[in-house]
């Protein structure tokens, strides 16, 4: 055989292989990885509800039946291949579920994650693992306020923004508020969660005093001796960012005890527990939600989609998890389409889904998300606040005095770190 | 004056809610010298069970006295039932082996029940408030304070001198102390050691159970309970040594009024001050406050 027949032999190859995987590509489904809690505590606060609104969604996606303009099947016609895996443990174990998911599983992407722990100890390995990861639900502002990343993408807002929303709803709606205490968890949830409220309200009503600042241990379960505090406190505002049983277990427990008749509970993600605990919260609570979501979301099409769907697959109504799961998921197959238009039609690569998401602007039913901060790779969305009462003729209950805050009234500029902007007084902001 | 009185009852709640959760794992371990990690899984378990029985109860409409005896009924099953399988099936296999060990078995059997949970129940927490509201609050000078858990306060005396009055007032009793002191010996001398050893774990697995079903009114309860409650009620039985009822009861005060100090005056060391205690505690004493050193047998 001749040097060139050899030559045109081997490109003949080459190009066949070339054109199979290209062919193959073409042809394989999207595989998503779904970190969220299985088992543990937070499991029946986010990890059921977020379990199931991917089950939800990602069948509806790949069977074409969302509303538009995210109605086109899979993510720009690739169908999607979900594993959901368990988020429980500690970082450790979060991280190598991460890589095994990666490594072992072959996922292209993927989209998870409740634990501020955990999504930052992920990000740093998904940076070198270099796999497009979508934070659903970690609220931690220091992900982005400390580093850029490539990888690592966010649509839900920062805890800030609840921060900052129900700071300025406290002082419209009460302006004769004088001080304030807060019963927050001993973890990077709790304490950042309280640290924004202070600079908040520090900023926005400087006379306003801080009186009891409460930090039991996550999941204590046993909350007598606050309680004792913040009736002896006599705060007019007590503010808790107690999320699933610890909230519940704090509700039963103040109630129990007359707390509410003495201080006004003010609850930054208490719409997670509304559709399941109605009764049992107190009525004048005041009500956040990590954005617009649940009993806050706003009325438009994909809402209206999700909701019927949800509680009729169900049987319950998604809280706040199962939503951002929701808005997450429509960012990336905005980002993909967009990436795969860009690309002449063809599956596009990560790199190509990364410069599509960055700084993106998109419809959920949760309202417009704009990926704003972080370099583009942390959404910031409007944030909705009601005061709540059970309307007992219809045995429902309800969200009433609700305010809505526009993005740019509760998130920092671009240029600024979330601590940065409370403690320089919120300059900017666009209320 | 309050504040004195708000540590006074926040503390006293507290100790006995703990001494109420860690009886049963100082029982057996002081008799069976089995660190028993299943404990937890038992008192979720019997929380799950009694909020089951709480719910079905009182959906019915029926009298409020009912319902705590149907709470303290389904943990007594269900600590019953759970105590049987574990002992018979799987303890009984290791009581020659090395005490590592076998708390590694009732660290497996404690992961079981935890999955077992979720299998059982779901994920969905549940929330049985009617006991609890039912007792209502009453008013000690300015602090109102709920009955129910007074309730819990005197359930921990009742606790504390029936296991006293069993072990040193019954022949069962001095059975228990003389495998507690030299199982061999006590074998030799006609003991039925097996028997001891199947009431004993019965009885501290009822007891686990119980402490579940008693805070499951107070409480959401949910998934992973069990986890928490096991890492404190260590800290307590280590505080007052390992295989003392009457340390336990000193360590559960202790640490009570110790947290109870802590929230109403230097709150940022609620999580730091029940773990600090422990471990001065320790330093001083290794073997607890009531603990003492045994020699070893080879």
């Amino acid at each position: 055989m001749t040097l060139l027949k050899k030559a045109t032999l081997a490109c003949a190859a080459a190009v066949f292989a070339a054109g199979t995987t290209i062919a193959s590509a073409q042809n394989q489904p999207v595989k998503i990885g779904f970190p969220v809690f299985l088992s543990g505590p937070a499991v029946g606060a986010f990890g059921e509800p977020s379990k199931n609104a991917v089950n939800l969604i990602v069948r509806a996606m790949n069977n074409g039946e969302l509303p538009a303009p995210y109605n086109q099947k899979g993510l720009g016609g690739f169908p999607i291949e979900p594993k959901i895996v368990d988020e429980a443990g500690n970082t450790a174990t979060v991280v190598t579920e991460f890589k095994n998911l990666v490594q072992r599983d072959k996922v292209d992407i993927v989209v998870g994650y409740v634990s501020s722990a955990g999504c930052l100890a992920v990000a740093p390995v998904a940076e070198e693992l270099e796999v497009l990861t979508i934070f659903y639900a970690c609220g931690a502002s220091r992900l982005f306020d400390e580093r850029d990343y490539k990888y690592i993408f966010r649509v839900s807002s920062s805890q800030t923004s609840d921060a900052v929303a129900t700071a300025r709803y406290i002082l419209s709606k009460f302006p004769d508020t004088t001080s304030y205490s807060g019963i927050n968890q001993n973890y990077s949830w709790g304490q950042d969660n309280w640290r924004d409220f202070k600079l908040a309200m520090a900023a926005l009503a400087p006379k306003v005093k801080m009186d009891k600042e409460l930090m039991p241990k996550l999941f204590a379960g046993e909350f007598g001796a606050e309680i004792s505090v913040l009736l002896a406190s006599g705060s007019p505002i007590v503010h808790s960012s107690f999320f699933g049983g610890d909230l519940e277990t704090f509700i039963l427990q103040a109630s129990a005890r007359g707390l509410p008749q003495k201080s006004r509970l003010l609850l930054t993600v208490g719409e997670q527990i509304l559709a399941r605990q109605g009764k049992n919260v107190p009525d004048g609570t005041i009500i956040g939600g990590r954005g617009r979501h649940g009993m806050l979301a706003s009325d438009n099409p994909i809402n209206k989609w999700f909701l019927d769907a949800y509680v009729k697959e169900f049987n319950s109504v998604p809280n706040f998890p199962a939503y951002h799961m929701l808005s997450s998921m429509l960012g990336l197959k905005a980002a993909w389409e967009k990436a795969q238009a860009a690309n002449g039609g063809k599956r596009p690569t990560t790199d190509d889904v990364i410069k599509a998401f960055t700084g993106l602007a998109f419809e959920t039913a949760s309202g417009p998300v704009k990926m704003a901060l972080g370099k583009g790779h942390q959404g910031i969305e409007e944030v909705a606040v009601g005061t709540y009462r059970y309307n007992k003729a219809t045995n429902q209950p309800e969200l009433y005095d609700l305010v809505t805050y526009p993005a740019e009234c509760v998130n920092p500029p671009a240029n600024m770190t979330s601590e940065e902007w409370l403690k320089k007084g919120m300059p900017g902001a666009k209320c | 004056m309050t504040t004195a009185l708000a540590i006074l009852v926040d503390g006293l709640v507290y100790a006995a809610w703990l001494f109420i959760v860690a009886i049963g794992l100082t029982l057996i371990f002081g008799v069976m010298k089995v660190l028993n990690v299943a404990h937890g899984g038992l008192y979720a378990f019997g929380a799950y069970s009694a909020a089951t029985a709480i719910g079905l109860y009182f959906d019915r409409g029926w009298p409020v006295a009912g319902g705590f005896i149907a709470m303290i009924a389904a943990a007594i099953a269900v600590g019953f039932v759970i105590g049987l399988v574990l002992e018979r099936l799987l303890l009984k296999n290791f009581y020659d082996k090395d005490e590592i060990l076998t708390a590694l078995v009732t660290y497996a059997a404690f992961l079981i029940l935890e999955d077992l949970l979720l299998l059982i129940w779901g994920a969905q927490g549940l929330f049985v408030p009617q006991p609890y509201r039912a007792a209502g609050i009453v008013m000690i000078g300015t602090l109102p304070v709920s009955v129910y858990d007074l309730m819990l306060v005197a359930l921990a005396a009742l606790l504390a001198f029936g296991s006293w009055y069993c072990i040193r007032r019954t022949k069962f009793g001095r059975m228990l102390l003389a495998v507690l002191f030299d199982r061999e010996a006590a074998a030799a001398f006609g003991v039925n050691v097996t028997k001891v050893y199947v009431t004993t774990f019965l009885v501290g697995s009822i007891l686990g159970a119980l402490g579940g079903a008693v805070t499951a009114p107070r409480i959401s309860v949910s998934a992973g309970i069990g986890v928490e409650v096991i890492v404190i009620a260590f800290a307590v039985i280590a505080i007052g040594g390992m295989s003392s009822i009457g340390g336990a009861l000193v360590g559960a005060l202790i640490v009570g009024f110790a947290r109870a100090f802590a929230v109403h005056f230097a709150p940022q060391l609620d999580l730091f001050v029940v773990y600090a205690v422990m471990t001065i505690v320790l330093v001083l004493r290794p073997h607890g406050l009531f603990g003492s050193a045994v020699a070893r047998k080879i």
